[in-house]
């Protein structure tokens, strides 16, 4: 299996194809990280950069597992401690990176936009890690590989996301992920919440939740932000609970089977009750652990061990 | 010395549109005659001096650009009064407006005689400088117009910054009338900013920048004509970019609210779409805007609503542009592509030639009240224009400091080859 690409950018740039070839291989780096020895040599002498300009705990521990995982040297770089502090610019640090030969550049800014212009201007492979409101084409490639194991295809899965839509890159690549390979995705939220034009990427808008997660095969639970408040998105947290919040009773409309998904951090109580969250329909943390191997999979698509993985 | 403009089409709105023969001596147009070129009923060079052959090309009283920012004093990185003044010239404009939004910004009469200084040196086209409305752009103060209208000011504007405060507005149109000083309004309601960065709408959705709606200029215009009514004082739109704001001038200017207004190039060429994958070289304030809002933009053009075509020229380096989308500065510039790409409007049919060169002649000087138009006894200020040069812009031969424009490499039709300003030829193109 090939990538015949240097970045991973956003999921607006993927083909079907491309994605069915990662989310096959995560499939075969999953059995990995369920080895007593968790390490196969197939990036060895490989170097990893792990250039993080916002906090993050989970993705940039997954990209660190999983380059550790197929033995490529990884260290990581914050805002806090590098140049940036210093005043120097984005694209000259990038360069200083570039300059130790690096053999990939996953990044991680607020910033929209960030990870492109990287592309644009130096050599390494670059993987967004989450740009600015923008792209996370790394959670949708997990969340598809998580739905995929549970219902088998994601093509026809009635897929409810609900939350912050405005401020969501997860949201957005979902959007794109999701109908791309065929699922039909609902959104919704308060109206402060939804931003113009989204109809664009191919999904509908249900106001109500109640009627959005209808019939739904997944919903998936955005995390609301309590500084939204100031820009006056919303009333109260308690307010959110009440009517866009997933509890046991609101979930009963949607399908028997349901798959509660969530990219967290979660806010228990607040857009998910506690036991919807730890209940028996919730894949949450399945998506955690996928999210290493869908890292694996790019990691060794575009710094091409030429061996197949499976066979190390 | 004499030189004689024959053969060419003039145009000067109100006066002439035809064939005719312009003679200048010492500084001054000595002479037009209509004509149909020919040698018989021209003008014939007696004295020794220069005949220029326009024939084929059109002839307009210099061009004047109301809306630019030449960054001296304070950011001479980015452009100086000196190479603006030359693009400028190289663009056909034989006056410039410039912004007060430099450091120190023009809010005393000792800037404005600054810049007034540093343009007599620079010796190439006209400065008229625009003093600030309040004290530092800080909205809080007026500044001493009567002293700044003496020192050389033409108008007043807090432009890059909106005047949030609509009593400190409202005083300024009424101080200002006293003084007889236009007000040039940036209008945007900062609060529905809130940060945004492109124009709101599917295409800031998909590339997940923060939008920035419509009705952040047109609340602002709004409150304007509001103002402007309730005063009796005119104002002058700047840079209007939206549907709602040409409805807004249009149905102000029909009830007879003394509002005028200007747009870019940008603004009738481009739309969001234009920023492309995050292009800071498209990011300007008030954004590219939707198709709708450009053609809208183009139909206040052709029925009058807007009264001036200008560049916000808004030169900026590469250190403000080579970084994160949403953290470049606003701007591009303009002079050098300005005539090229407003001349597409006549190709189009929006605009007839001599409606575009009121726009960008004639309009500006009656808003700013200074002398214009190709009349015997008035200074030789003229602007020769191939209309059928093709060519390719290029940012790498302009003589502005700064290269960020979103129309390098675009092909375009028609071009300005000679500016003259007081009989002085300060640009001549090349290739003949």
């Amino acid at each position: 299996m090939q990538l015949e690409r240097k970045n991973i950018l956003d999921m607006a740039s993927l083909s079907v194809d491309e994605i069915s070839t990662i989310l096959d291989t995560a499939d075969s780096m999953k059995e990995i990280s369920q080895r007593s020895v968790k390490k196969v040599p197939t990036l060895r002498g490989k170097t990893v950069v792990l250039f993080f300009y916002e906090p993050s705990t989970r993705t940039r521990t997954s990209f660190d597992i999983a380059a550790k995982r197929l033995s490529a040297d990884s260290l990581s770089i914050s805002a806090s401690s590098s140049s940036m502090v210093k005043g120097e610019t984005l694209i000259d640090t990038a360069r200083n990176l570039e300059a130790m030969n690096p053999d990939v550049i996953v990044i991680r800014h607020s910033s929209a936009g960030a990870p492109h212009m990287l592309a644009r201007m130096i050599t390494p492979c670059i993987i967004n890690a989450g740009d600015g409101m923008h792209a996370h084409p790394t959670q949708s490639l997990l969340d598809l590989m998580t739905v995929r194991e549970n219902k088998g295809e994601v093509k026809g899965l009635r897929i409810a996301i609900i939350g912050d839509i405005s401020h969501s890159r997860v949201a957005r690549s979902n959007c794109i992920g999701f109908t791309k390979m065929g699922a039909e995705v609902i959104l919704s939220g308060p109206r402060t919440m939804i931003p113009k034009g989204i109809e664009t990427l191919g999904v509908s808008v249900i106001h109500n939740v109640e009627d959005a997660i209808c019939d739904a095969d997944v919903i998936m639970m955005l995390r609301i932000q309590k500084e939204r408040q100031k820009s006056f998105l919303f009333p109260s947290e308690r307010e959110y609970a009440k009517v866009y919040g997933l509890s046991n009773k609101r979930l009963k409309s949607a399908k028997d089977n349901v798959l509660i998904m969530h990219p967290g951090p979660i806010n228990r109580g607040v857009e998910i009750a506690p036991e919807v969250a730890d209940g028996p329909y919730s894949i949450i943390l399945d998506q955690v652990t996928n999210g290493v191997a869908v890292r694996m999979a790019l990691l060794y698509l575009l710094a091409g061990g030429t061996r197949n993985a499976d066979t190390d | 010395m004499q030189i004689l403009i024959k053969g060419g089409r003039v145009v000067d709105p109100g006066n002439y549109n035809g064939m005719a023969d312009i003679l200048v001596e010492d500084g001054k147009i000595v002479k037009i005659r209509e004509g149909k070129g020919t040698k018989a009923k021209g003008i014939r060079q007696k004295s020794e001096g220069r005949t220029i052959d326009a024939t084929g090309k059109i002839v307009t009283p210099g061009l004047i650009d109301m809306h630019v920012h030449l960054r001296e004093p304070g950011h001479e990185y980015k452009e100086t009064i000196e190479t603006g003044c030359l693009a400028a010239a190289a663009g056909g404009f034989t006056a410039i407006c410039c912004m007060p939004n430099t450091n120190p910004v023009n809010d005393n009469s000792q800037v404005t005689k600054f810049i007034l200084q540093r343009a007599m040196i620079a010796d190439t086209v006209r400065v008229y400088p625009v003093a600030a409305i309040s004290k530092g752009l800080e909205g809080t103060g007026l500044c001493e117009y009567g002293d700044l209208k003496d020192a050389g000011a033409v108008a007043i504007s807090d432009d890059g910054r909106p005047v949030t405060d609509s009593q400190l507005m409202r005083r300024a149109m009424e101080y200002a009338k006293g003084f007889d000083l236009p007000v040039i309004s940036h209008c945007e309601d900062l609060n529905l900013l809130a940060g945004g960065v492109v124009n709101e709408g599917a295409f800031a959705t998909r590339m997940g920048l923060p939008g920035i709606p419509n009705a952040c200029e047109s609340v602002m215009v709004m409150r304007d004509i509001a103002l402007s009514e309730l005063t009796g004082s005119p104002v002058h739109i700047a840079h209007v970019s939206t549907m709602e704001s040409v409805r807004a001038i249009r149905a102000a200017k029909k009830r007879g609210v003394p509002v005028t207004a200007e747009t870019a190039p940008h603004y009738f060429t481009l739309t969001e779409d234009d920023v492309g994958q995050y292009d800071t070289n498209a990011k300007m304030n008030p954004p590219l805007r939707s198709k709708q809002d450009m053609e809208a933009v183009r139909e206040g053009l052709a029925d009058g609503t807007i009264d001036v075509i200008v560049t916000d020229h808004a030169p900026h380096s590469s250190i403000e542009k080579e970084v994160e989308f949403d953290q470049a500065e606003n701007g591009i510039i303009g002079l050098e592509t300005s005539v090229s790409l407003s001349l597409k409007l006549v190709e189009d049919g929006v605009l007839k030639i001599n409606e575009l060169v009121e726009k960008m002649s004639t309009n500006p000087a009656q808003i700013l009240k200074l002398e214009n138009g190709l009349r015997a006894g008035n200074p030789a200020d003229i602007t020769i224009i191939d209309p059928d040069r093709l060519y390719t812009i290029n940012a790498e031969n302009f003589y502005s400091l700064s290269r960020n424009t979103p129309f390098n490499g675009r092909e375009v039709k028609g071009k300005a080859v000679l500016t003259m300003v007081g009989g002085k030829i300060v640009f001549e193109d090349k290739i003949r």
